[in-house]
């Protein structure tokens, strides 16, 4: 079974992943996803930028209940649905990043703390493919995933 | 007083959910009984801004009302659509352009959180595949981190929460109806950390509608007008922490709230010190709490003690959303701001019954939040 990302152009690859965002060619600004115009300045030049993979967590909720789907395409049955944390990540000098966390625990997450960038799955695709998407998950002092 | 607005007539169709009714229907009871409450008919109307998120287009009620040949334009803007609609009618008669116009918000959601068009939001399918397209998380992330910046606690949550159905028991007009203590709001489901089942308003149904006229001619329509002093509606700048949004720049902004607020008490020349009752944003318990200081009514952080001082109660010094707010009401999206507009009419005519407050308000306040990042505030006065 095949790892596929959820979408291209949104992360580099399942194998080595890194966020890929924009940044601004007139005023430096970052920006994710990619697009072509800069908020902050106006300016209609940007490139594209493979965005840090670590940073901290600079706030988060937990997803309590299943989302509708569409458009979600994970686990949406109410018998089988697990919580999934949400969050922002800010990733230094650049910008904060909206993202799943892998951990769902409101004990164990906390406002500050080192995550890093990683890949989970949603679900698996009519070719028997699991189709994954971005997520940051915890990092200990000593720079390992929890 | 010559260039000044007024609001003659106001009319509502019951929240919450309504069998066999459409949400344009209920648009259209909204406007009949506002017609009547300024003693006109539909016909007298020269021109009507009109709201919906759900429930069709709003131009399309003139079917049921009536073919008069009205000047009627349809907005959209999220939950600052009834707002929205306020400032267009507001602007059009001080522009001159025509003496008596209505501004209509009326919708009709299905059950459960809000189906968010990704693709009308300007965002990737991947967003919402992913799990991330829902407000409610947007509300749960803003207000845990505000609760660690200024120390708000759970049972502050609790305290609006509990509040907003107290208010709404006394409101006949109200959704829910039915009293909770604070005990049964933290321990209920939790849907989006911190924020409970109880924590959050649902999309629901109904439908408000008001009349409006030139200060000068408020009397012939009625004895106790309400006039406008300020309907602002701003949009977000850069830095600001908006619902769906998949990044947000490492530089901040207070946001849309704080920029219309000011704007408005400008415009009013007031502050909100002046302020006698006040109608916030309550799509979540938090929300309440951080519009009370993005609104100016208080420093972040404080609400902490006026909510366990009661000081936002009916009868306190500020009392705020005594109709129960979104949380006791539902949000119909295109009628929500509107019905904010229509408690502050009834509470400074001194019509709003069992929920009247107490300390005779002359000035009131209101102010609406929603995607992607919008806010509209009114302040009326007597």
């Amino acid at each position: 079974m095949a790892r596929v990302p959820v979408a291209d152009g949104v992360f580099t690859s399942v194998d080595d992943p890194r966020l890929i965002g924009s940044k601004c060619d007139n005023c430096g600004n970052h920006m994710f996803p990619t697009q072509g115009s800069c908020p902050k300045c106006a300016g209609t030049s940007t490139s594209d930028v493979e965005l840090e993979t670590r940073g901290e967590l600079w706030t988060w909720t937990v997803q309590g209940y299943p989302p509708k789907a569409p458009p979600y395409l994970g686990d949406a049955d109410p018998k089988t649905f697990q919580p999934f944390g949400v969050g922002y990540v800010e990733l230094p000098g650049q910008v904060k990043v909206e993202a799943r966390l892998t951990e769902a625990d409101p004990e164990k997450l906390k406002i500050g703390m080192p995550m890093e960038l990683t890949l989970v799955p949603l679900y698996t695709n009519d070719d028997g493919d699991e189709v994954v998407t971005f997520a940051f998950a915890p990092i200990s002092e000593n720079g390992e995933q929890s | 007083m010559s260039n000044d607005v007024a609001i003659v007539g106001i009319g509502m169709h019951k929240f919450g959910r309504t069998e066999g009714v459409s949400g344009m229907e209920q648009g259209a009871v909204a406007v009949r009984e506002a017609c009547k409450d300024a003693g006109v008919d539909w016909s007298d109307i020269e021109f009507a801004f009109g709201g919906s998120a759900a429930a069709g287009a709003p131009d399309t009620m003139v079917s049921q009302l009536g073919l008069t040949g009205v000047q009627f334009i349809n907005v959209a803007n999220g939950c600052a659509t009834g707002g929205s609609a306020l400032f267009s009618a507001v602007n059009t008669i001080k522009a001159g352009v025509a003496e008596l116009g209505i501004a209509i918000g009326f919708d009709k959601h299905e059950r459960g959180a809000f189906r968010v068009n990704t693709k009308g939001a300007g965002l990737s399918d991947w967003y919402g595949a992913s799990g991330m397209a829902l407000t409610t998380q947007f509300f749960g992330m803003k207000i845990n981190r505000y609760m660690e910046e200024y120390g708000i606690s759970h049972e502050s949550l609790a305290r609006v929460s509990a509040k907003a159905f107290r208010n709404g028991a006394k409101n006949p007009m109200a959704w829910r109806r039915k009293e909770l203590s604070e005990a049964q709001v933290l321990e209920a489901a939790m849907l989006s950390y911190p924020l409970t089942q109880y924590m959050f308003c649902s999309p629901g149904e109904g439908g408000v509608a008001m009349i409006l006229a030139p200060a000068d001619k408020a009397h012939k329509y009625t004895d106790k007008p309400v006039f406008l002093k300020s309907a602002v509606v701003r949009s977000r700048k850069f830095g600001s922490f908006e619902v769906m949004a998949p990044h947000i720049a490492l530089e901040h902004n207070a946001g849309p709230t704080v920029d219309a607020s000011k704007a408005a008490f400008e415009m009013a020349g007031m502050g909100p010190d002046d302020i006698d009752i006040a109608q916030l944003q309550d799509t979540e318990s938090g929300a309440e709490i951080m519009h009370m200081a993005e609104n100016g009514f208080c420093e972040h952080g404080e609400q902490e003690r006026m909510l366990a001082m009661g000081e936002t109660e009916i009868d306190g010094r500020l009392p705020i959303n005594t109709d129960g707010g979104c949380l006791a009401n539902g949000e119909p999206v295109g009628a929500s701001g509107l019905r904010q507009v229509y408690e502050n009419v009834l509470q400074l005519r001194g019509e709003a019954g069992a929920r009247q407050v107490p300390n005779d308000p002359k000035t009131a306040y209101t102010h609406v939040y929603g995607a992607p990042g919008i806010s509209g505030v009114t302040i009326l006065s007597r």
